[in-house]
C-alpha cells in the first residue's frame, strides 16, 4: 500500500468498549477525547503506560505532564515546543505535543531560553547538588507523614495539650500532602531532564552525522557514568552476598526458598544471622526503594515491599563469591575503556575543527549525564514507592471501614474520589453515623476492574489523527524516540515477517535460547540459567536477574533506558521497546535475539 | 639486458617502485614489508615488458602504427589492435626474460612443483580511467606450469592493446613509449571463503567502521558480482558487529581440474550459513586496520581465508577513492559558546 494511503484512525472513530462506558467516564473530564481532537496528532504512550491505567494511576500522567509542560513552556521556554496534552480511552494514554511554529514566537522564546537554560547549563553542578538536597528533603517529608488513625476517643494527651484539632482532620491533611508531594516531585523530575537529554542529543546527533554507522549503544557508552544510583541496588545485593559468606551464613540462601523462611532461619541462628540482617537493613534504606517496573503503576512494588527479587539473586552471587570471583564493578577499568572510546572516535574525525566541536559537545554531555541517569532512582523509584504505599495505607483504612473489600481497591478510584471517600469517613467518624461510601464504591470498583480486563485484551492503535509532515518537537523526539520514520514503520506494521519483532537495539550481540515470558516479579524464579528474559519492562532493578539470563527483551524502554545501560554493562544482547514481545512470544519458545539490529526472531 | 632485473620478489619492492612493478605489485610489496600476510610471489617488472615490445618493434614496427591511429576511426583501431594483440600473445619472449620468469616461478614453487598461481596485471598508471582499460581486471587464476604462466603474462600485456585502452591513449596523446605494465605472479590461495573489505564505509563514508563482504570459495565470485556476498559492519574501536546480512550464496568458484576455475553449486546447508565466524571477522578487521595504518588512509582490500590452515591473506589493498574524492564538509563548526550546540536540538529545524 502506498505510504500516502495509510492513515491512523481519528480519535472520534475510537469507540469505548461496550460495557465499559461508566469506567471510561470515571477518568477526569479533561482527559477525555473531544471532537476538536480529530484535528491533532496523538500517539499511544506505550513507553510509560503499556497497560490499561486504573483510574487512580492516571495521577501519574496528570502530575508528570503538568510538570513537563510547565518546565518547557514557562520555566525554560523551549523555543519550538510547549507541553504535552494527554487523553485516555479504553485505559490507554494518548499524548500529543504542542509545537510552536511561528518564527517570531520561536525567536522570542529562543531569547528567553538562552537566558534560562544556558544559566542551568553554566551552573549545572551547583544546581544539581541543590536539586539532590531538595529531593532528599521532599523524600524526608513524605517519610515523615504521620500514620493514619481514627481512634474511638481522641488521645488524652492531645486533649490536655489543647491541640484542638481532631484526628479526622489529619486524614485529609495527610492525603492532601501526599498528593501535593507527588505533584511537586514531578516538577523536580523535569527540572533538568529536557536540558540533560538535549545536551546528550546534541552530541548524539553530531556522532551520527560524523559516523553514520555508529550504534546508539556506542554513543551511550561514551557518556555513561559509573557511579550512577541505578547500579547501587544491584551492588548492594552483591555486598550482601559477600557479607553472607564472610559471616558464614551463606548456606541459608538456597534457590526457591521462601524469603520469610530465610529470614526466620537467620534470626534463629543467633549472632551471625542477626549481623547479616543488620546489613540487610542498611542496604534496604534507601537502596531497596527500587521498584520492579518503571514506577508508573501502583502494582510496581519495590524490593522493600517484596524481597523475593533481590533474594533470588543471592544464591548466584554467593556461589561466585565462594568461587573467588570478584563481583565489584571494575569502575577504573570501565573509565579507562570509556576514555579510549572517546579518544578513538575523536581520532577518526576528519578535521581539527570537528575535533574541537566534538570536545565541546561531549564535555557538556558528560556533565549533564549524571542527572539523566540518577534522577530516576529518587523520583520514579524511591518517591513513587513512598507515594503509592501511602495511598495504600488510605486504602487499608477505607477498607477497614467497609468502603471496599481490599486495600488495593483504592487504586480503582480517582484521586478526587479518594478525597471524597476520606471526607465521607471523616464526617461519619465525627458524627457517629455510617459512612455512605460502602454503599457506593464496591459496585463502581467491580465495574472498573472488569473494564480493565476488557481493555487489556483490546488492540491499541499506536497513533491517532493526522500525521504531521515532520516531528520537530524535541521533547517528543528525545523522550519517546518518535520520528517521521518510526511513524511510517507503524503505518506499515503487519507487512513484515510475522516471526520478527522489532525494537530498539539496546545492547549488542546475538543469542538463541529459550524464551521465558516473565509477567511479574513473582515469576522471577522461573528463570533458568541461559534463558532469554522476555518481560514488559527491563529495569535496573532487574539487574540481579541479568546474572542468569543470556539476553533480554522488553515491551517498553528506549535504547537510552536504564535497562539498556544495565544490559550493556552485563554484556548481554538486549532488544527493548518492542511493544509486543510479551504478547507475541510464548513461554518456552526458541527465539533469537539480535541486540545489534534490534530484532527478535521466533524460531518455532 | 642481464643487468636489468626481470623479476622482483614482493619483499624487495614497495609503492615507490610503482613505475617498474605497477600498483598492484607495489602494494603487495608494501603489505609484505608491513608484516601483513599475502600469498608469496614476485612481479615481472616493466623492464621485461619493454624488452619484449622492443624486440617485437624491431622485427616489425609496432608502436608507430598505433601512434598514427585516429581514435575516432574505430574500424582501423580495431584492426590494428587485433593484430598487435595477436603478436603479443603469440611471440616468444626474449630468452633472458623467459628464463628469469621461469626461474622465479620454479623458486616460488620449490616445495611443491606445479603449485597453482595467480597471474595478475599490475598497471603503472596513476590514472584510474586509463588503468581500468589497461587490463586492471585481468587476473588469471589457478594457472599451472611454466608454459601457462608465460602465456598468461603475455595475455596481461596484450590487454594494454585493447580497443578502449588504445583509444584512450590516442585521445589524450600519450606516447606509446610511456606504456608499461607489471605482472604479478603469486601462489594461489585455496580459499575456503574470500571477499573484499573497506576501511571506510562504501555506503556512508563512515570512517569508524570496516565493511566486510565475503562468500564461499575464491574471491573472484564476489569481485565479479556473480554472488551476493554476506555483509558485515564491524566498528573499529568497539568491535561491535552492527550489521549482519547473510545472503543466499548458491554458487562458489573453485579450482578446475587441469587449471583455471569453475562455478560449483554450494551445498544446500551452506548456502545461507555465514561464511565467516565472529572471530574471523574481528581478525579481518585487525588486518584491515594494519593496512590502513600502514598507508595512512582508508583502504579497499581483497582478502581470502586459506581452506587448509585458516590463515587470512590479503590479495590487494588500494586507497579508497570514492569518499576521499568528495569534499568533507565539517559536521559542526566549533562554537564560541559551547552551549550553543544545544540549539541544534532545541532551536527547531533549520
Amino acid at each position: 500500500m502506498p505510504e500516502a494511503d495509510k492513515k491512523f484512525p481519528l480519535p472520534s472513530s475510537l469507540k469505548v468498549a461496550p460495557g465499559t462506558e461508566a469506567a471510561q467516564a470515571a477518568y477526569p473530564y479533561y482527559q477525555q477525547f473531544e471532537p476538536d481532537d480529530d484535528q491533532r496528532f496523538w500517539f499511544y504512550n506505550s513507553m510509560h503506560f503499556p497497560e490499561p491505567m486504573t483510574v487512580f494511576d492516571m495521577v501519574t500522567a496528570e502530575a508528570a505532564y503538568c510538570a513537563l509542560g510547565s518546565s518547557n513552556t514557562r520555566v525554560q521556554s523551549l523555543p519550538t515546543t510547549l507541553g504535552i496534552d494527554c487523553r485516555i480511552i479504553n485505559g490507554r494514554v494518548y499524548i500529543g505535543g504542542n509545537g510552536v511554529t511561528d518564527p517570531d514566537e520561536i525567536a522570542r522564546r529562543t531569547e528567553e531560553f538562552q537566558k534560562r537554560a544556558f544559566y542551568y547549563y553554566e551552573h549545572w553542578e551547583r544546581l544539581y547538588d541543590q536539586w539532590k538536597d531538595k529531593m532528599r528533603k521532599l523524600i524526608q517529608d513524605a517519610q515523615d507523614l504521620p500514620p493514619l488513625s481514627l481512634p474511638e476517643f481522641e488521645p488524652l494527651e492531645h486533649v490536655h495539650a489543647g491541640r484542638g484539632i481532631a484526628s479526622n482532620h489529619y486524614l485529609l491533611d495527610t492525603y492532601q500532602k501526599t498528593l501535593e508531594g507527588y505533584f511537586r516531585m514531578w516538577h523536580h523530575h523535569f527540572e533538568f531532564l529536557l536540558l540533560g537529554y538535549g545536551a546528550y542529543m546534541a552530541f548524539f546527533d553530531f556522532c551520527k552525522k560524523a559516523f553514520p554507522e555508529i550504534t546508539d549503544q556506542t554513543i551511550a557508552r561514551m557518556v555513561a557514568g559509573f557511579e550512577a544510583e541505578i547500579f547501587r541496588p544491584d551492588d548492594e545485593v552483591k555486598r550482601l552476598a559477600r557479607c553472607a559468606v564472610e559471616l558464614g551464613v551463606d548456606s541459608k540462601f538456597q534457590e526457591r526458598t521462601k524469603v520469610d523462611d530465610i529470614l526466620a532461619s537467620l534470626e534463629q541462628m543467633g549472632e551471625p544471622g542477626r549481623e547479616w540482617l543488620k546489613e540487610l537493613e542498611t542496604s534496604r534504606n534507601p537502596w531497596f526503594n527500587v521498584n520492579v517496573g518503571d514506577g508508573f503503576y501502583h502494582y510496581h512494588r519495590s524490593w522493600n515491599d517484596d524481597l523475593s527479587l533481590p533474594f533470588s539473586a543471592l544464591p548466584g552471587y554467593i556461589e561466585k563469591v565462594k568461587a573467588g570471583e570478584n563481583l565489584e564493578r571494575p569502575v577504573e577499568q570501565l573509565k579507562t575503556e570509556r576514555q579510549a572510546l572517546i579518544d578513538g572516535y575523536r581520532d577518526m574525525l576528519a578535521t581539527d575543527e570537528e575535533r574541537t566541536s566534538y570536545d565541546q559537545m561531549i564535555t557538556l554531555a558528560c556533565r549533564v549525564f549524571p542527572y539523566v541517569e540518577g534522577h530516576k532512582f529518587y523520583c520514579e523509584h524511591w518517591y513513587t514507592n513512598l507515594f503509592f504505599n501511602k495511598i495504600r495505607e488510605f486504602g487499608a483504612l477505607l477498607s477497614e471501614h467497609g468502603f471496599f473489600e481490599d486495600a488495593e481497591d483504592v487504586f480503582h478510584l480517582s484521586h478526587y474520589e479518594v478525597e471524597a471517600a476520606i471526607i465521607d469517613l471523616m464526617t461519619s467518624w465525627s458524627n457517629g453515623s455510617a459512612p455512605r461510601g460502602p454503599k457506593r464504591f464496591p459496585a463502581l470498583i467491580a465495574e472498573r476492574k472488569k473494564a480493565i480486563e476488557i481493555w487489556a485484551k483490546m488492540d491499541t492503535p499506536p497513533a491517532l489523527g493526522e500525521v504531521p509532515d515532520i516531528i520537530d518537537d524535541p521533547a517528543i523526539v528525545m523522550l519517546w524516540g518518535i520520528t517521521r520514520e518510526s511513524l511510517n514503520s507503524w503505518l506499515s506494521a503487519g507487512e513484515t515477517d510475522p516471526n520478527e519483532i522489532h525494537g530498539f537495539a539496546a545492547s549488542n550481540g546475538v543469542v538463541e535460547g529459550t524464551a521465558r515470558v516473565v509477567k511479574s516479579v513473582q515469576e522471577i524464579d522461573r528463570l533458568q540459567k541461559s534463558d532469554i528474559l522476555v518481560c514488559q519492562v527491563t529495569n535496573p532493578t532487574w539487574a540481579p536477574v541479568f546474572n542468569k539470563i543470556s539476553a533480554a527483551v522488553s515491551d517498553i524502554g528506549g535504547s537510552m533506558s536504564h535497562a539498556a545501560i544495565v544490559a550493556r554493562e552485563y554484556g548481554l544482547p538486549a532488544v527493548v521497546g518492542t511493544g509486543q514481545a510479551t504478547t507475541r512470544i510464548r513461554d518456552g519458545q526458541r527465539v533469537r535475539v539480535d541486540g545489534g539490529r534490534g530484532v527478535v526472531t521466533i524460531l518455532n | 639486458m642481464s643487468s636489468v632485473p626481470v623479476t622482483s620478489w614482493f619483499s624487495e619492492i614497495g609503492l615507490v617502485d610503482r613505475p617498474a612493478v605497477g600498483g598492484k605489485g607495489g602494494s603487495l610489496g608494501e603489505l609484505t614489508s608491513a608484516g601483513i600476510d599475502v600469498p608469496p610471489g614476485f612481479v615481472v617488472r616493466t623492464e621485461a615488458f619493454e624488452a619484449f615490445i622492443q624486440k617485437l618493434d624491431k622485427k616489425e614496427a609496432l608502436r608507430a602504427p598505433i601512434e598514427a591511429l585516429d581514435p575516432h576511426d574505430l574500424a582501423a583501431v580495431g584492426e590494428c589492435t587485433k593484430a598487435v594483440r595477436a603478436r603479443v600473445e603469440n611471440s616468444p619472449l626474449p630468452a633472458d626474460v623467459r628464463d628469469a620468469i621461469l626461474s622465479s616461478y620454479a623458486e616460488l614453487c620449490a616445495d611443491q612443483p606445479d603449485t597453482p598461481v595467480a597471474v595478475r596485471s599490475s598497471a603503472t598508471t596513476e590514472d584510474a580511467e586509463d588503468a581500468s582499460f589497461a587490463g586492471l581486471q585481468d587476473t588469471y587464476l589457478w594457472v599451472l606450469g611454466g608454459d601457462q604462466v608465460i602465456q598468461m603474462v603475455r595475455s596481461c600485456w596484450a590487454s594494454l592493446y585493447s580497443v578502449e585502452s588504445v583509444c584512450y591513449r590516442r585521445k589524450h596523446g600519450l606516447p606509446e613509449a610511456s606504456v608499461a605494465m607489471g605482472v604479478v605472479i603469486q601462489r594461489m590461495v585455496d580459499a575456503r571463503c574470500a571477499g573484499v573489505m573497506f576501511t571506510r564505509s562504501p555506503t556512508t563514508g563512515d570512517r569508524s567502521v570496516v565493511t566486510i563482504e565475503g562468500a564461499w570459495g575464491l574471491g573472484s565470485a564476489v569481485v565479479s558480482g556473480e554472488v551476493t556476498p554476506d555483509r558485515w559492519v564491524v566498528a573499529k574501536i568497539t568491535n561491535e558487529i552492527s550489521a549482519r546480512e547473510i545472503s543466499n550464496k548458491h554458487i562458489q568458484q573453485l579450482a578446475k581440474k587441469g587449471g583455471g576455475i569453475e562455478d560449483v553449486p554450494v551445498p544446500d546447508d551452506q548456502q545461507t550459513a555465514p561464511c565467516l565466524s565472529d572471530e574471523e571477522l574481528l581478525k579481518l578487521k585487525e588486518v584491515s586496520l594494519r593496512a590502513e595504518r600502514h598507508y595512512g588512509r582508508p583502504q579497499d582490500i581483497e582478502w581470502a581465508i586459506d581452506r587448509h590452515d585458516g590463515r587470512i591473506l590479503l590479495l590487494q589493498s588500494r586507497p579508497e577513492t570514492v569518499w576521499s574524492a568528495t569534499e568533507d564538509k565539517p559536521v559542526a563548526k566549533p562554537a564560541e559558546n559551547p552551549l550553543s550546540h544545544v540549539m541544534n536540538i532545541f532551536g527547531g529545524r533549520r
